[in-house]
């Protein structure tokens, strides 16, 4: 019965509105986001969009270059690897591959990574240092370095893969973390807080938490990228992801041995790994710019 | 100052320990026996494999094992490769220079053409330039680099047939090391030819090693020339009727630098992450592809070890920029 003079008031500011507003201004990361959805369903959709088996080995057809090209097969519109393996197959396969290792590192280094962080700084006095001083030998460590090291322990692999990237990105979420508690912590409403008796657990997660989301959230973007990066590193190194998995890196590797007779087995596992990690970083670009305005004019 | 430089040393030995605590525990953590790891799949018989033990201390209380492996650091003594048994530390030594070439060629392309397409992009704000230099940017921050040198590979090597594909010097030349920096022998030494030679060997390398330092430090540059091009000094020098070059190059970059040196100092991790993949790609013989092969053949004394040595040097440039950060800005030195 209110409808109609609820819906002529003014609205009200809603972060969340401000925000999608922003973002979509941003042409670049508009179009890079819906380039990311695409390739999310391509991922979940795999095995019914992909004509063949990843795995499936055409004998007759080894190395047979993209349909447009004299010489390709319309049925391979990509081409073949050196197995007679259809290229958009694998590619798409191993678009699932490399999602999924990226949003899985990221889970596994942002839950302890936030939760270290929390702690750190609200226990300025013994753990908060420890935990910082933990990080620091962590960060001394060049980050494939140091993946290659867990890898090495672990042994080669999906899970070990995912693990060495989410023990490599975990630094950046504490310190993040922390540097983003102590600017929130002496603020008035966090005192509020705690003279309206609130427990310490309830100030850490949900005082100062929610407040300290905006750079975790890009963060956790820039993350994503870098964890398909250096999952396709790990792969190209014979470290990660094991052949005849179709990770992307993987692929690279066993492409480079015919590099001066077949482009396509080269050229194509490589754009589609820079072209997500392009997409991932224009929509981080996005996100920072409209949840920090602040920042917007600067990077 | 004393007391800034008292505080950093302080941190850095917590960290140094730390680092050794890691390497120690890493080759402790190997699923399965460490000697039959290191002997190979063959039989042992027993009392051989209990010889080993012993002879690696592994039979001692692990408390025992960490302090002796610090004491014997502390003498300088890395172990030798089970490869080669070459001492650890002569392998690194003899490789290092040839990653410090390739890193400095790297850099010195990075932060040559950063400053430019960043300075540029800050004056012509908002224009294609702009938005142009910055996608590029983006796009090189955003590159697989193994697949960017199978790309210029593919191209330069294979199709143009421009650049050698691996090495630092092609086997027609005979030059003596002196230095270990390729292009400084090379010079020293008498063959004609020969420095062209291997200068052409490091370009391509150099170049993908040095593409995402370009991006991070365009994109850094940028920022900071249109922080520094709002303040006052910079109307200042311009309503004194300065030439637009002068007060670019000489006032403002000057300011806009020091964000754009911390930002080079943090990168040396990288750069080494980076070297890792090139090195590998290039047949480059420098410590990054000797980790990967050591890795490979499972030469533990060499990964342990190579790894420590790393963080050393990282550890330590990290200290040198932030000594360099707080000569140049009084507030971080007395911050507490």
């Amino acid at each position: 019965m209110n409808t109609s003079s609820l819906a002529s008031e003014p609205a009200w500011p809603s972060p969340l509105r401000d925000f999608c507003r922003a973002f979509a201004r941003n042409r670049g990361a508009f179009a890079a986001l819906l380039f990311l959805a695409l390739l999310a369903l391509c991922a979940l959709l795999a095995p019914w969009l992909a004509p063949f088996d990843p795995a499936a080995q055409h004998r007759d057809f080894l190395l047979t270059p993209p349909a447009w090209l004299e010489g390709g097969e319309t049925r391979f519109p990509l081409g073949t690897d050196e197995l007679g393996r259809d290229l958009l197959s694998r590619l798409i396969h191993g678009a699932r591959l490399s999602l999924s290792i990226g949003l899985a590192s990221v889970a596994l280094s942002l839950l302890p990574g936030v939760l270290l962080g929390l702690c750190a700084g609200f226990f300025p006095r013994l753990l908060g240092p420890s935990i910082m001083r933990l990080m620091d030998i962590m960060l001394a460590l060049p980050a494939l370095l140091l993946a290659v090291a867990v890898v090495a322990v672990l042994g080669p692999g999906l899970l070990n893969t995912v693990l060495a990237i989410a023990i490599v990105s975990l630094p950046a979420y504490v310190r993040l973390t922390r540097a983003a508690v102590l600017g929130e912590i002496h603020r008035d409403y966090v005192t509020a807080a705690k003279l309206a008796g609130a427990g310490r657990l309830r100030l850490m997660f949900v005082a100062v938490l929610p407040n300290c989301l905006a750079p975790l959230i890009v963060q956790a973007t820039l993350g994503f990228s870098a964890a398909i990066l250096d999952a396709a590193a790990l792969g190209f190194l014979g470290l990660g992801v094991q052949p005849p998995s179709p990770e992307w890196g993987s692929m690279l590797a066993a492409a480079r041995d015919y590099i001066e007779r077949a482009w396509w087995v080269v050229t194509l596992p490589g754009l589609a790994i820079l072209s997500s990690v392009l997409a991932i970083n224009l929509v981080g670009d996005g996100l920072r710019d409209a949840l920090d305005p602040k920042l917007k004019n600067l990077a | 100052m004393l007391s800034f430089l008292a505080r950093r040393l302080g941190l850095l030995i917590p960290t140094f320990l730390g680092v050794t605590l890691l390497t120690f525990a890493l080759i402790r953590l190997i699923p399965g026996d460490p000697v039959e790891v290191m002997m190979g799949e063959r039989r042992l018989d027993p009392q051989m494999h209990a010889e080993a033990m012993h002879r690696l201390g592994l039979d001692r209380p692990l408390h025992e094992q960490y302090l002796s492996y610090l004491g014997q650091l502390a003498r300088g003594d890395l172990g030798q490769s089970l490869r080669t048994r070459e001492s650890v530390w002569n392998e690194f030594a003899g490789l290092f220079p040839a990653t410090v070439e390739l890193a400095l060629a790297a850099l010195l392309l990075a932060g040559v053409l950063g400053l430019l397409a960043g300075t540029l992009a800050a004056l012509k704000r908002g224009s294609i330039l702009d938005h142009g230099t910055m996608g590029l940017a983006l796009t090189g921050y955003s590159m697989p680099i193994f697949w960017w040198a199978l790309v210029l590979i593919m191209f330069f090597s294979v199709e143009l047939g421009w650049t050698p594909v691996s090495g630092r010097l092609d086997l027609l030349y005979d030059v003596p090391p002196v230095t270990g920096f390729m292009l400084v022998d090379t010079l020293l030494s008498d063959e004609r030819g020969a420095f062209l030679d291997a200068l052409r060997h490091l370009i391509l390398p150099a170049i993908v090693l040095g593409t995402i330092p370009l991006a991070v430090i365009a994109r850094m540059t940028r920022s900071a020339m249109l922080e520094v091009l709002r303040e006052d000094y910079i109307r200042a020098a311009r309503a004194r009727g300065l030439s637009p070059a002068r007060l670019v190059f000489v006032h403002a970059l000057r300011n806009a630098l020091v964000p754009v040196l911390t930002v080079f100092g943090l990168q040396v991790g990288s750069l080494l992450s980076g070297a890792v993949l090139t090195e590998t790609l290039f047949s480059w013989p420098g410590i990054g592809k000797w980790l990967i092969e050591a890795i490979g053949a499972r030469d533990y004394p060499v990964v342990q070890n190579g790894i420590l040595l790393i963080a050393a040097l990282v550890i330590l440039v990290n200290f040198v920029v932030d000594i360099l950060y707080g000569l140049a800005n009084p507030r971080i030195r007395h911050r507490q």
